[in-house]
């Protein structure tokens, strides 16, 4: 699914990753690790292409990101789906909107998104909110809805950057859970947290294998939890 | 032709109305009332440049045209010699080839020559007013040089004036201030490309979230440039159509002057000429179709 090579990122003169080896198959389940500043967002970028490596190679779904042009990006980016710690929306419009923009913007028909959406929003908590607008959201709703607007067109993957990082500790949980779940219908998940005791909590439920990020290299590559 | 019609499907493209794409970018922001604006007194200015771009050009045509064929032999002699001379010039210009007629003018075609300048009762038995005679050219006219010459050895009081001396600055007043017109619409448009290219590229910066989240989702950067090129494209047209239907309303009212004014009475429009101003908002939604999609597109490439 994404492959990286030996691959770094530097800015500003500095390196902030290097020599980076990683291979997400398909179903598996990886929790990313490291002490803030590690470069765990920066891999995050990498690997759905908000960012370009400045060394080695990075495949995703068997093309070389460095061969794509902003098309290429844009019909990958429809198969990962991609939740941040502060997750973005477009703020003028409702959260049934926001959700369905994915399917919008890949030109499909929205009706047959309606019913997968009501669906989503159910099963991550939020019908009632269903016309609420961003801001009125909380910081668990927002990422909720997040995964929900991630998941409208059933991505392959699922990137979560920091997703517990604006959320108590039982949301945290109940999204953990959720991407657990989706795991298990096969879908390839990528976690970036800080957070010991979530990885610690996923333990009993989940085949995931930890990377931890130290030195700009992934040092722990493949220990199993 | 095919580079033509692949322009036209693109602009089929960007224009298509898509009501849940449109709501894809804020529909408020000082931007908006921008281009309109900027639309509406650029439309507004052009069409009296155009009208004084036409206007000038017709006074040129008219100048040149009126006073080509015409020319004037001015007499001035000592009393007892006026009516010999004038005699002997009518012969002369009889005889020249080029001349279709010549008439000594009356007193009072004089009088009325002199009327705008010196009033109705002009004293012309008090004054030294030399005698004219009024030369209809034919073909192209007399040998202006040669008949000069035999003016001077056989009437030594008559001068040939062909008007060139004065027409033909006159002529090049006509012609700069046409020129002036060309250059105001140039300047006009050119500002307003200028113009709606900042408010674009403000409106793209204002709504850098928006073009994040929307690259996030996997939207393409023809998705993302189509929701602004649209809105632009739509708020140029219409401020555009304001702004010339009320220029065009004022140039319909500009009050009626006499003849004298003849100047001013002549900006406008006339007959299919008024249909010229109803193409300015078609020029200012090409403007800004081209100047939002050059920035939006410059922009979009420039973030990943």
């Amino acid at each position: 699914m994404i492959e990286l090579k030996r691959a770094g990122f530097s800015y500003g003169g500095g390196a902030i990753l290097a020599d980076v080896d990683l291979h997400l198959t398909k179903g598996s389940f990886h929790f990313l690790t490291g002490p803030s500043g590690s470069g765990k967002s920066t891999l995050m970028k990498l690997c759905y292409q908000a960012l370009f490596p400045s060394a080695g190679t990075i495949k995703v779904f068997g093309k070389d990101v460095r061969a794509m042009t902003h098309d290429d990006i844009a019909i990958i980016r429809r198969r990962i789906g991609v939740v941040h710690q502060d997750c973005q929306f477009l703020d003028h419009l409702s959260l049934a909107e926001n959700v369905l923009m994915p399917s919008q913007v890949s030109g499909r028909d929205l009706n047959d998104d309606l019913q997968n959406m009501n669906q989503l929003l159910n099963w991550v908590g939020l019908t009632k909110q269903i016309n609420a607008l961003p801001p009125q959201l909380s910081g668990g709703e927002r990422q909720r809805a997040a995964l929900a607007r991630a998941l409208i067109l059933s991505p392959d993957v699922i990137l979560a950057d920091e997703p517990t990082g604006n959320v108590d500790w039982e949301m945290g949980q109940k999204l953990l859970s959720l991407l657990i779940e989706l795991n298990k219908m096969g879908k390839t998940i990528l976690i970036a947290t800080h957070d010991m005791n979530l990885i610690r909590v996923a333990k009993p439920q989940v085949a995931a294998r930890v990377l931890r990020i130290q030195d700009k290299r992934i040092v722990s590559g493949g220990a199993d939890l | 032709m095919n580079k033509i019609l692949r322009y036209w499907q693109l602009a089929q493209d960007m224009l298509s109305g898509d009501q849940n794409a449109d709501r894809v970018v804020p529909p408020s922001g000082y931007t908006a009332s921008l281009t309109t604006f900027v639309s509406f007194a650029m439309a507004f200015l052009t069409v009296f440049a155009l009208a004084l771009f036409l206007a000038t050009g017709r006074l040129a045509d008219r100048w040149s045209t009126e006073l080509a064929g015409t020319s004037t032999v001015r007499i001035s002699a000592p009393d007892g010699q006026m009516d010999a001379q004038a005699k002997t010039v009518l012969g002369i210009l009889e005889t020249t080839p080029g001349i279709a007629s010549a008439r000594l003018m009356s007193e009072d075609e004089q009088r009325r020559l002199l009327t705008p300048w010196f009033g109705v009762d002009l004293p012309m038995d008090n004054l030294p007013i030399p005698s004219l005679i009024e030369i209809t050219e034919e073909g192209v006219g007399p040998d202006v040089n040669g008949l000069r010459l035999r003016l001077q050895a056989e009437a030594p009081g008559a001068i040939l004036d062909d008007h060139t001396r004065w027409r033909r600055p006159m002529v090049k007043a006509a012609q700069r201030l046409r020129l002036l017109g060309a250059l105001s619409i140039g300047l006009i448009v050119g500002s307003t490309i200028a113009m709606i290219t900042l408010a674009a590229q403000a409106a793209l910066s204002a709504n850098g979230q928006v073009i994040s989240v929307l690259r996030l989702i996997g939207a393409r950067d023809n998705y993302i440039a189509k929701a602004f090129v649209r809105r632009f494209t739509i708020r140029a047209f219409l401020g555009g159509l304001i702004g010339s239907l009320l220029a065009m309303l004022f140039i319909y009212f500009l009050p009626a002057v006499a003849e004298e004014g003849a100047f001013l009475t002549g900006l406008g429009f006339q007959g299919v000429q008024w249909l010229l101003p109803l193409f300015i908002p078609l020029v200012a939604a090409t403007i800004a179709f081209v100047s939002t999609r050059f920035a939006a597109n410059s922009k979009l490439q420039r973030t990943a």
